[in-house]
């Protein structure tokens, strides 16, 4: 509850240095907070608008999705080989770090404009953090449960149902926090610079048109899913932690 | 990242490995762009890019785009290692604070900063500044978390040993908690220079006129593969030398903290 009281005055504190910033920099550039609500709430009142957010929701899912199951799929493999991990871990580490908007037109070229392109672009920013969490949890695990797993002669299959899976789960969640968030910044990215439709073309042409109120509501709005469905995923992560 | 122990000497059976893997990744797009199975529309050789990417260095034809790019980065990692560190000290001293905060910065990498750019060309201008401030706004949230993390992490005897000096605040600060924090500092840094490049070149890459995001987003729009490849090997090499430069002093420091 007190987490809660603390919560609900970092709103009121951000709120108001926006306002501040707004008063100090002026109308042109920024758009007040009640001018974004009332953006808001009249975007959401046009039909068009639940298009642009299904659409980025549909490809969101889709590289989410891919993201997890890659990055585990990968993340577990490098993790049971030693050796393998040894290797890998710079290179995915190097990949990581890169910007990966340089990569872009790569990927336009391959996929061409449209969802596909989008979810990849997703798919690269996500997929590499989950398989370096999902790789160190497994590393780290304790080796007596896998000589356990042995000792029961389990096969492959279900030592890592039964013994890795659930081992690993929590560090796979805070990976899972991170590519979240970067998967959506991934596919929102990829919208920016090459879509005829989503929030990130929303964002674009009202950065042509200059169109402030617009850009602070998809900025709030966007920031309050993210926020919300980390804070969801962190809850998560503290009920398996305990 | 990781807590294995990286063993020293002139290259690991791991390292040869890897420098297999990424020689064999790149000699099979080689033969695949040589065979036309990637058309040249597509990808052009690796060793074709090598090729354009010396002559356009040596040509200087992008020498202002890489210099400003490479300005650009460097400010705006110096800028988010000094805000960062300070906005963590301050929250690191305020629990209140910091438990509200700490949801807000787990999930601020999933709002994309680029879409505040009208904002910024507004207030700072078309040029430079606003792409430094992207940059930043984008850096420092990585600095003020490794600030965080290396506060909490210097032993409490440390802070027994300054209270029966009796060292006064900003001593124990700059004597106790810089030197004791600094090896998950400097992992900080690394990660703002990271993202400060991330930030400057998909910037530029957007939304500017000048720098090698834009020479890259130029050359795409104009079909100039030769060129695009080219540059983008550049920017390629360029953070991965920088990285890896960051990450072999990460890792003497961290070694030393094991010590």
């Amino acid at each position: 509850m007190k987490q809660f009281g603390r919560t609900i005055l970092l709103v009121l504190a951000l709120l108001a240095i926006w306002q501040a910033l707004y008063l100090t920099v002026g109308e042109t550039a920024l758009a007040s907070p009640l001018i974004t609500a009332a953006k808001l709430a009249q975007l959401f009142r046009t039909p068009s608008f639940w298009g642009h957010v299904a659409e980025t929701g549909y490809a969101f899912s889709y590289a989410l999705a891919l993201s997890l199951l890659g990055g585990i799929g990968i993340g577990v493999l490098l993790g049971v080989n030693r050796t393998s991990g040894l290797v890998a871990e710079p290179i995915l580490i190097a990949l990581y770090s890169i910007p990966k908007v340089t990569l872009y037109p790569l990927v336009l070229l391959c996929f061409g404009l449209g969802v596909s392109a989008k979810v990849t672009f997703g798919v690269m920013h996500g997929l590499i953090p989950i398989a370096i969490f999902t790789m160190n949890a497994i590393r780290q695990m304790k080796p007596v449960y896998l000589r356990t797993s042995k000792v029961l002669r389990l096969t492959p299959v279900q030592t890592a149902a039964t013994v890795v899976l659930p081992a690993i789960l929590p560090e796979v969640m805070s990976g899972t926090r991170l590519g979240f968030s970067l998967t959506l910044l991934g596919v929102l990215i990829g919208e920016m610079f090459a879509s005829r439709r989503g929030l990130g073309f929303l964002i674009t042409n009202a950065i042509g048109l200059g169109d402030i109120a617009t850009i602070m509501a998809v900025a709030v709005l966007l920031a309050v899913f993210a926020v919300a469905a980390n804070a969801a995923l962190l809850a998560c992560y503290r009920a398996l932690h305990r | 990242m990781s807590g294995t122990k990286e063993p020293t000497g002139p290259m690991t059976f791991e390292g040869r490995i890897r420098l297999g893997v990424i020689v064999g990744f790149i000699a099979l797009i080689e033969t695949l762009c040589r065979l036309n199975t990637i058309p040249a529309t597509v990808m052009i050789a690796p060793s074709e890019m090598a090729g354009a990417l010396a002559a356009i260095l040596a040509s200087g034809q992008y020498n202002g785009d890489i210099a400003s790019s490479t300005g650009n980065v460097a400010a705006a990692a110096a800028i988010s290692v000094v805000l960062g560190f300070v906005a963590g000290f301050v929250i690191h001293a305020w629990p209140a604070l910091r438990g509200a905060v700490e949801p807000l910065l787990a999930s601020y990498y999933a709002i994309p900063t680029f879409m505040f750019y009208p904002v910024f060309i507004i207030v700072f201008g078309v040029g430079n500044r606003a792409i430094i401030a992207i940059a930043v706004l984008l850096a420092v949230v990585a600095m003020i978390t490794a600030t965080l993390n290396g506060l909490d992490r210097i032993p409490q005897v440390l802070h027994k040993t300054a209270r029966m000096y009796r060292m006064s605040r900003p001593n124990r600060a700059l004597l106790i908690d810089l030197p004791a924090a600094a090896p998950y500092l400097f992992t900080g840094v690394k990660l703002s220079v990271a993202y400060a490049f991330i930030g400057v070149i998909a910037s530029e890459f957007i939304l500017s006129g000048s720098g090698l995001g834009y020479a890259i987003a130029y050359a795409y729009n104009n079909f100039q593969n030769r060129e695009m490849y080219a540059l983008m090997l550049l920017i390629l090499v360029m953070v991965s030398v920088v990285n890896g430069a960051l990450d072999v002093v990460d890792k003497r420091l961290q070694a030393r903290q094991r010590r």
